[in-house]
């Protein structure tokens, strides 16, 4: 005797019929037209980081390493760029880094203005909350495939398959960092007659920025591992190579895509890392440098919010 | 003109159901009653006090007594159950918050326990937040916040950030930051609670300097009664949310409202509390030309006095001792010994409101001490014994006269 006997519930059928006969004919349309923004920031870094040389990227990537993370990782990111080069998969980096950082940019895009909203509305946390825990618990093969009927295989999609599992650290964590601004802080700024957008711009933001900080790195970190897994739908770049090599049983082929997820990895989390603690001390002339070296490489919608206060 | 801060009949209640609190209130529960039957807790009840433009009105209890929640309904940061609380007719209470936007930029600045100061600015910023945020533009803004530095002597320390600071100097920013939108009003919430208890001092003298040439209203809370008698021009002592009693330092001192102002009175430095003015009595005196030393021996004789002072026209001539004019009238057995064969000039004097604290010294002659106006005209005489009787009285037999400016207040005594 089990509660089946009784009833059975026809989930799967359920889902199915929305998903297929419901959204799939009638958003298909509207789904499609989300991809527009990615595919474009995705195309135009693409072609950025394909067009510049590979000395210079590497050039500008040790020189980011060396101001936020020290020269010994400096030397490491030299290094293991020319190690990624020399195996041959130098084309393929640069396609995941652009991949990276557009998922990373629409991340921040979507996450900090979620993560604002839902510290200054308790209701609004409410509803965010579960949604980022269905998020993060969720095995990411179940939503590949409703990713798939409704935006078709190739990069975009599976950089929206990259963004849903990378997009909660990033709200978690500005919400906190808003959160945590000391109360007193709050006080005094409202006792001088500011705005709702004054407070956020002036202090609450300024505050909460080594959080976010942190936020951004922990969806950079989760981007990064799903490379491999968007790769299944049709994203190119180090995820085939590993995806291509499992498939023909390539231990070779497999290892050095794996090899290469991990160098850059590594890079990009030091750096990030050290922008997140060097931001409360940083001069005037370093965050400069910072957004001269950022501006040419396109990536300054990521970094511009940290510059606010 | 009216009262630049007029608060009525203000009351706050923590709680979803302050509505169902206030009613019970009304029937005159106790605060514990109320929590314990409908969970509200009272924070404010019954408040009404007046303060003057240029006035410092110090509000003294201890934690929890609700003095912080009273100063944060004063700029609206906590809004009140019920009552007005009017800055110059606009009421802080029930106004929109655009409306309380442009109170708190304009007429109101607050100081701040911890300081409160934006760690990620330098000390010029924070100075110039209130400015920024009132849309001054750059240079005026630095040049004013400048300013405001430069009045708390920390204009050396602009491009500092706040964790290279002392305590003591972190609260001048504080300070500086509340002067420089140049409010007429000033909330300070326990401003020099967290600094070393010199420090503080020198910050109470300061505060005292600087009010001299500023003359803001100011509300000053603090939980430390020595500091509430040293700055207020009036105190009010909160207790359980409502005021016990409002009054002068002397007043309070003199006349505490009941067993819990007493209580808080007894340790108190009585020395800096009274003046020269409050054991003052009316001068009797005699005339250097006219009146002889026998003369007066019997004034004092009449009036059981040991010394008499001597005026020569509008001027204060000496004084005369019991002692010397009795003997001097004895030994040359004629009636008409001059006054100036007996007369002391090297007479101890005081203002009005020399602190009772600087007389002992003066006292300590035997001699009365001539309370002399700004013309160093005598206004007054104190007796030695006086100011030892005021010291040391544990319950005073008359209230000193209250001062002409604070008279006639309805809610001197908040209804029970």
């Amino acid at each position: 005797m089990s509660p089946s006997d009784l009833l059975i519930i026809p989930f799967d059928d359920w889902v199915n019929t929305l998903v297929r006969d419901w959204l799939v004919p009638n958003f298909r349309p509207f789904f499609r037209a989300l991809q527009v923004p990615i595919t474009l920031v995705l195309n135009g870094l693409d072609d950025f980081l394909a067009f510049v040389p590979m000395l210079v990227v590497t050039a500008v990537l040790a020189l980011l390493a060396w101001k936020y993370a020290g020269r010994g990782m400096a030397i490491f990111t030299v290094i293991g760029l020319f190690f990624i080069d020399m195996i041959g998969l130098w084309p393929e980096t640069m396609t995941t880094l652009s991949m990276i950082i557009t998922s990373v940019i629409f991340c921040a895009v979507i996450g900090i203005p979620v993560g604002i909203l839902a510290a200054r509305s308790d209701l609004m946390w409410k509803i965010v909350r579960p949604i980022l825990d269905i998020m993060q618990t969720i095995p990411s093969f179940v939503y590949l495939v409703p990713i798939v009927m409704l935006f078709g295989v190739g990069m975009a999609p599976g950089i929206i398959a990259t963004i849903i599992f990378a997009l909660p650290p990033i709200i978690r964590l500005t919400n906190l960092g808003i959160r945590n601004v000391r109360e007193d802080l709050i006080e005094a700024a409202e006792s001088f007659g500011s705005t709702g957008w004054q407070m956020l711009v002036e202090v609450q933001f300024p505050l909460a920025l080594r959080t976010i900080m942190a936020g951004l790195n922990q969806t950079l970190m989760l981007a990064l591992s799903m490379v491999v897994i968007a790769a299944l739908i049709g994203a190119g770049g180090l995820g085939l190579v590993v995806n291509t090599g499992l498939g023909r049983l390539d231990v070779g082929g497999a290892t050095a895509g794996g090899v290469g997820i991990v160098i850059l990895a590594i890079i990009l989390d030091r750096i990030t890392q050290g922008l997140g603690t060097q931001n409360q001390v940083q001069t005037v002339s370093l965050r400069e440098t910072l957004v001269s070296l950022f501006r040419p490489r396109g990536k300054i919608a990521t970094t511009e919010p940290g510059k606010a206060g | 003109m009216p009262a630049k801060l007029r608060v009525k009949d203000v009351y706050k209640i923590f709680g979803d159901a302050p509505d169902k609190a206030l009613d019970l209130l009304a029937k005159g529960e106790t605060k514990e009653a109320i929590f314990e039957s409908t969970g509200q807790t009272i924070g404010v009840q019954d408040a009404n006090f007046e303060v003057e433009e240029g006035q410092i009105f110090v509000v003294m209890g201890l934690s929890g007594s609700g003095k912080s929640t009273l100063v944060r309904m004063l700029n609206g940061l906590i809004r009140p159950s019920s009552g007005q609380i009017l800055i110059d007719n606009d009421d802080v209470a029930s106004c929109s918050a655009d409306k309380l936007r442009d109170i708190r930029r304009s007429k109101i600045a607050m100081v701040f326990q911890h300081f409160a100061l934006f760690p990620h600015r330098t000390i010029l910023e924070n100075a110039a937040y209130g400015l920024k945020i009132k849309g001054v533009g750059a240079t005026e803004r630095r040049k004013r916040a400048m300013e405001a530095l430069e009045q708390v002597g920390l204009g050396a320390w602009a491009e500092s950030l706040p964790s290279e600071l002392s305590g003591g100097m972190q609260q001048r920013v504080g300070l500086a930051r509340g002067l420089a939108t140049e409010p007429q009003i000033l909330l300070m919430d326990e401003p020099f609670g967290a600094l070393d208890p010199l420090i503080r001092k020198g910050m109470q003298e300061e505060l005292l300097a600087l009010q001299k040439s500023l003359k803001k209203t100011i509300i000053f809370i603090t939980h430390d009664l020595n500091e509430a008698l040293m700055l207020g021009d009036r105190i009010a002592i909160m207790k359980d949310g409502r005021f016990v009693q409002v009054g002068t330092a002397q007043e309070i001192v003199s006349t505490p409202a009941d067993d819990y102002v007493a209580a808080f009175v007894a340790d108190i430095d009585r020395g800096r509390v009274f003046t020269a003015e409050s054991v003052a009595t009316e001068p009797s005196v005699v005339d250097l030309d006219a009146d002889t030393a026998g003369d007066a021996v019997k004034a004092m004789e009449d009036q059981n006095l040991n010394a008499l002072y001597v005026m020569d026209g509008q001027e204060i001539a000496g004084v005369v001792t019991y002692q010397q004019a009795a003997a001097a009238d004895r030994e040359s057995g004629a009636d008409d010994v001059p006054l100036k064969d007996v007369l002391i000039t090297d007479y101890p004097s005081a203002d009005a409101d020399t602190q009772l604290a600087d007389l002992y010294e003066r006292a300590s002659t035997g001699l009365p001490i001539a309370v002399t106006d700004t013309d160093n005209r005598l206004i007054g005489v104190v007796e030695p014994e006086k100011v030892f009787a005021q010291l040391s009285s544990e319950t005073p037999t008359e209230a000193p006269q209250p001062e002409p400016d604070t008279v006639s207040e309805p809610d001197r005594q908040p209804a029970l």
